[in-house]
């Protein structure tokens, strides 16, 4: 037995399983994530765009278990309005009126994937009460629900520009490694001006060269391509690197002797080769293009109000006020790590065992 | 000798590719900085078709380049039309600035990250080197941005840290050595995000290749001569571990140039990046493509000394 094992450790098994155990625990969090954000008309209280002018920069909300009298509740609850906002001196206090947390409230309608209308959130409180689990931004926004609705634009900016930066790859690649001679040549030197760019400049150019007003999604549908067709090189690279061996292989020699067609040969038996260098690249471009749109958007080049994006939720600390005053305006800064934690981990896995080589 | 060459004239093309393309998208631009004046009713549009006309705004797209092309060999990269001036006074300014930062940040990375790495690597799988793996690790998933902001907040809430800007007011009044002591408090916190952030894939590349390299046999051969560790590590290891790590020297000024423009717009480092963010928002186009066009040439010319190290110390490309 003990033998058996030290082979099996040898063969470097106990490697592979560990990188397997990682990979489907990312890949867990991961659709937990992309869940949350998916269904974030479910999970958020209330509308990314609903303001309560009454309450800007309301810190984010106590949520009690004890009762005046010193008595535990079974149900949390919050207290109404002077709790969470500034009252003038002197004025009626009525904080001690508690609002009970309750569960599948109706509320503000919204739509899950842009489809199915529903108006049940997981949690809610009744008004005037407002329960804001993150503090409210400069509008009475609350921030929860800004950070899950910002999370699909967020989410959906990565994986439209990564689709497009692997299909464009893939052609490129595929073509400059499968026909060689000139073809190859040329998309290569391509590839290596476009490694040579400052990118994150580049972008900016693109984006100057973007009309400043026009419709939001059209800016976000054009930023994303453009994103996504600045990053094709790396994926181009690679793909053609592992197509210039495919190429070589002895079944493939073998089809073509058959007779096979190009085409049939790409479809068939080389472009299946590159499936895992494929997934690799797209997990590892995702949470690029996403800390992309993140930047520009930062910086006022990417999606406008009042469309929430994880970008948008950061521009506020740009203010002096805001950094010094309201602590919890940093929670969306923070909350995003853990996005590219999984993300990054699920990537570091796939490569492990595919045992592809990074650029 | 022809090895150099090449490269200098690959560089060379490089740039002019670089400057077509950028030039070539921004005339896409629907609309240029002109357009928010022809909103004016006080501006008649006779005064805004002579002032596009001045600016040499209505010419054809080759006409506009080669114009451009001559006032780059005349050293003006052309008029800014926001403040009427030739760009590359403008812009040496800003240049400057964003060198001392971006110099810094990348020496002291350097510096650490080699260190760091040749300690990892000699410790290889002890806690030092597991706590330093994971250490980097951790600090390669926290966005840039993010570490940036997180700075700023720590800047502003504990106000050990200037916040932005580059001098204190009243910097010409002070000694040379209160000036130096002012300009570093500046630069520290810019600098030190980064360093962090370009550290971590340093470190691991340098920690990989000092490995890759220890496993060599001469690397055993010199060790069983009783040779100091020391010794091995930095005389005999070192220099040979040094050839991937000069290619990725060129690859990170790139990324440099591209985290210091986001540090710059956080913290206020008045260097390239806030100057082009303005830039693009007002469409002032010789502006934007001489900001692209000088941070290219920084990273080509990163690149050129990359590949003169390389070849200095690495005898197989002399040989070519």
């Amino acid at each position: 037995m003990h033998y058996f094992l030290q082979r099996i450790r040898g063969f470097g098994w106990t490697d592979v399983l560990t990188q397997r155990q990682k990979l489907v625990w990312a890949v867990v969090a991961l659709s937990a994530f992309c869940g949350v954000v998916l269904l974030a008309g479910f999970f958020a209280p209330y509308d990314f765009a609903a303001q309560d002018r009454d309450m800007p920069f309301a810190p984010p909300t106590a949520i009690h278990f004890v009762a005046g009298g010193g008595r535990l509740q079974v149900r949390p609850f919050v207290y109404g309005p002077r709790d969470s906002s500034p009252i003038p001196v002197g004025a009626a206090a009525d904080s001690d009126q508690p609002y009970p947390l309750r569960w599948f409230v109706r509320g503000a309608p919204y739509k899950i994937a842009g489809v199915f209308t529903s108006r049940v959130h997981l949690f809610g409180v009744e008004k005037p009460a407002r329960m804001f689990l993150m503090g409210s931004d400069g509008y009475g926004r609350d921030q929860f629900s800004r950070f899950l609705f910002g999370g699909q634009i967020s989410l959906l900016a990565g994986l439209i520009a990564a689709i497009f930066s692997v299909s464009v790859g893939i052609l490129a690649g595929g073509i400059a490694g499968y026909y060689g001679g000139w073809i190859d040549e040329i998309l290569m030197r391509g590839a290596e001006l476009f490694l040579a760019l400052p990118w994150l400049y580049l972008l900016f150019a693109v984006r100057a060269a973007l009309p400043l007003h026009i419709s939001q999604w059209q800016v976000f549908l054009l930023l994303v391509s453009v994103m996504g067709l600045i990053g094709w090189t790396r994926p181009a690279r690679l793909i053609r690197g592992v197509v210039l061996s495919a190429k070589e292989r002895n079944f493939v020699l073998a089809a073509r002797g058959m007779g096979a067609s190009d085409a049939y040969l790409l479809r068939r038996h080389v472009l299946p080769q590159t499936y895992a260098v494929l997934l690799t690249q797209f997990t590892l471009l995702v949470p690029q293009y996403v800390l992309a749109e993140v930047t520009l958007t930062f910086l006022g080049l990417g999606v406008g109000e009042p469309m929430p994006s994880w970008g948008a939720l950061l521009t506020s600390l740009q203010q002096y006020s805001v950094l010094s005053s309201y602590w919890w305006m940093f929670l969306p800064a923070l909350l995003i790590i853990p996005f590219f934690v999984v993300f990054y981990a699920a990537a570091d896995a796939l490569q492990e065992l595919h045992k592809t080589v990074p650029l | 000798m022809k090895y150099l060459a090449r490269r200098l004239v690959h560089s060379v093309l490089l740039l002019f590719g670089i400057s077509v393309f950028s030039f070539g998208i921004l005339q896409l631009a629907p609309g240029d900085f002109f357009t928010p004046i022809r909103l004016n009713p006080q501006v008649s549009a006779h005064t805004v078709a002579a002032l596009r006309s001045q600016y040499g705004l209505d010419k054809p797209f080759p006409i506009r380049y080669e114009h451009w092309l001559r006032s780059v060999f005349r050293g003006d990269f052309g008029i800014s039309f926001a403040y009427g001036t030739p760009v590359a006074p403008l812009l040496a300014v800003r240049a400057r600035n964003t060198l001392l930062l971006t110099g810094t940040a990348l020496l002291v990375a350097w510096l650490l990250a080699i260190s760091f790495g040749m300690w990892s690597a000699a410790r290889r799988g002890k806690w030092g080197d597991r706590a330093g793996g994971i250490a980097t690790s951790s600090l390669l998933t926290v966005p840039d941005l993010v570490l940036f902001l997180a700075m700023l907040l720590v800047a502003v809430r504990t106000g050990w840290f200037p916040t932005g800007g580059m001098m204190s007011a009243g910097f010409e009044d002070l000694s040379v050595g209160g000036k130096v002591k002012d300009l570093a408090a500046h630069l520290f916190l810019p600098a030190l995000g980064l360093v962090l952030a370009t550290l971590p894939p340093l470190v691991r590349h340098v920690r990989s290749a000092m490995i890759e390299v220890l496993e060599a046999p001469f690397v055993r051969a010199a060790r069983a001569h009783g040779i100091s560790e020391r010794r091995v590590l930095l005389r005999y290891a070192l220099p040979v571990a040094a050839n991937p790590l000069l290619t990725l020297f060129g690859y990170s000024i790139a990324g440099m140039l591209s985290a210091s423009l986001l540090v710059e717009v956080v913290l206020s480092w008045p260097g390239i990046g806030p100057f082009l963010v303005d830039a693009i928002l007002a469409k002032d186009v010789y502006v934007v493509v001489g900001a692209v066009m000088l941070s290219s040439v920084f990273l080509v010319a990163g690149n050129l000394v990359a590949d003169a190290l390389l070849f200095a110390t690495d005898p197989r490309i002399r040989m070519d």
